[in-house]
């Protein structure tokens, strides 16, 4: 019999370049920072697992499971790093649930770490681009903002999408990401910014990018009827969901579609016994201003190639209709790929709890989606969560 | 590349140089990448190694700017997602034309080019890219073959 799920603690690092904290420190910053919420001792925890993309190619350490139980003083706690590329932290939490929910553990640490800036900018392109197919994508040249770029050609020549449209992506999230303080960016932009800040892949420019960041964030997980003994105010889980499509842009069915997406959002739906209209707000996988566009229709929030109306109306701000990405998204919030899935849920919590700061709390928030993506759309996850 | 063992590159270097795929005998539909079993038909598959025609149009297209390590020196170059004739769609770098020259639709056959070299006195690998196709003269065959046709009509 499944259990239901309460998110009862959050902690999260400020994204940016941390250049005096390694992958060990920021996961202890995060993970300290929950337990305390909890008003635990860490020895409690009976299960970590946690979502990292490549400790090995941009620390060279692998193993970093157990590195991190280590160095967190809780040996012999077993831990697990998952990897999905940046959807790691979504398909961390999605273990951590199921560890919760199965009744194998009533007290669960979910993770995402990742440390990207002591490697230079052109070697961490090469290691996110080993989230495409390597054989097939990165190896002719391909980059990562490369195959959204070519997304991005091709959704602008079928359904009309103007870049100044696509910049509003990057101006909201700049908006957002000024209120919220762990944000990586908290400076606010306009579309001339965007307009003017030079091509990395034709038609994405450096302003429809997320940074390279450094980040950690964690989130406990408890049995929801067991969630009062940490918190006055846990968070149910009301659904997760992971599906899979090809790691290549080659072999889909529509490349302006991601169907993990569509797949894991039906999923989850169902699962949650909610609607669209139910959801209050939604953190999405911003890696580049084009995949908030996809990620809005997919999710089903507006028809395919209809997304840009919610920009053009303004509604996507905190205020609006529905509230995208209030903690900044990847692009102002920063993307520290393992963590990021991870960061999202936190802010969703933050939202519920009616304690996000700095004036982007969402009036009234009862139901939050996150949705965290690996590579070019090969892995999604889609969460759903609830005040009550 | 952050891999750099010669077999690595050396394993693909069949249907990187001659751009093959697959085929299925049982659905009649070509694939790439290479497969080792038919995704529609699984079991019921028979597959065949196919050499692809090389033409094709172009289904999408980026102008890199910022390159991974190994292709920083190249930049900036053009990455086309090229629809083949035969159905499947290749991912590779566009090449002889101006970026400002592709549009989607372009047609476009396959050449054998340098991809990159390693550093170090390392290999340099070869494989297929894409080069435009002046379709002027299809249109102008296709109007001589409508005229004469219309000459023999009369």
């Amino acid at each position: 019999m499944k259990r239901e799920v309460a998110i009862v603690a959050v902690g999260a690092t400020k994204f940016g370049e941390h250049w005096s904290k390694g992958l060990k420190d920021l996961a202890w910053e995060a993970g300290v920072q929950a337990v305390e919420e909890a008003g635990i001792s860490g020895k409690d925890v009976q299960y970590i697992v946690f979502g990292n993309m490549s400790g090995g190619m941009f620390e060279g350490q692998e193993h970093v499971g157990a590195l991190v139980a280590e160095f967190l003083g809780l040996n012999p706690v077993p831990a697990t790093r998952v990897e999905a590329a940046c959807a790691s932290g979504g398909v961390a939490f999605f273990q951590g649930y199921l560890a919760v929910a199965s009744g194998m553990y009533d007290l669960v640490a979910v993770g995402g770490i990742e440390k990207m800036t002591d490697v230079e900018p052109s070697q961490a392109t090469e290691i996110l681009s080993a989230a495409m197919d390597y054989e097939w994508e990165a190896y002719f040249g391909a980059t990562f903002p490369g195959v959204y770029a070519l997304i991005a050609t091709r959704y602008m020549h079928d359904y009309g999408l103007k870049p100044e449209t696509l910049a509003e992506v990057a101006v909201k999230n700049h908006y957002h990401g000024s209120m919220n303080p762990l944000a990586h960016f908290r400076n606010r932009i306009t579309v001339e910014d965007v307009l003017s800040s030079p091509f990395v892949a034709y038609p994405l420019r450096r302003n429809d990018c997320c940074p390279i960041s450094d980040g950690a964030a964690c989130v406990l997980l408890a049995p929801l009827d067991e969630a009062r003994k940490y918190t006055d105010t846990p968070i149910i889980v009301k659904a997760v969901a992971q599906a899979s499509d090809t790691l290549s842009l080659l072999e889909r069915r529509d490349i302006c579609t991601l169907d993990a997406t569509v797949h894991a959002a039906e999923k989850a739906f169902a699962m949650a016994k909610l609607t669209r209209k139910d959801v209050d707000l939604v953190e999405v996988h911003d890696c580049f201003t084009i995949a908030e566009i996809l990620a809005l229709e997919d999710l089903g929030f507006c028809a395919k190639g209809e997304a840009f109306k919610l920009y053009e109306e303004g509604e996507t701000y905190v205020g609006g209709r529905l509230p995208v990405n209030t903690d900044g998204g990847l692009k102002a919030g920063g993307h520290a790929v393992g963590a990021t899935g991870v960061k999202q849920i936190v802010e969703i919590v933050k939202q519920l709890r009616g304690e996000a700061e700095g004036g982007r709390q969402v009036d009234g928030a009862e139901v939050g989606l996150a949705h965290n993506v690996g590579g070019s759309g090969a892995t999604a996850v889609v969460t759903i969560l609830s005040r009550r | 590349m952050s891999v750099s063992g010669v077999p690595r590159h050396w394993r693909s270097l069949r249907e990187r140089y001659r751009l093959l795929g697959t085929y299925c005998e049982n659905c009649k539909t070509s694939f790439f990448p290479p497969r080792k079993i038919c995704p529609k038909c699984r079991r019921k598959g028979r597959t065949r190694e196919v050499e692809f025609s090389g033409r094709g149009r172009v289904f999408s297209y980026t102008v890199i700017h910022v390159g991974s390590k190994t292709f920083e020196e190249y930049t900036p170059y053009i990455i086309g997602l090229i629809e083949l004739q035969e159905g499947p769609r290749v991912l590779s770098q566009i090449v002889d034309c101006k970026p400002e020259d592709v549009h989607i639709g372009m047609m476009v056959e396959a050449c054998f080019r340098k991809l990159f070299e390693q550093e170090d006195g390392g290999i340099i690998s070869y494989g297929f890219k894409f080069r435009p196709v002046d379709d002027s003269w299809a249109e102008y065959y296709d109007r001589l073959l409508a005229d004469r046709a219309m000459v023999e009509k009369t």
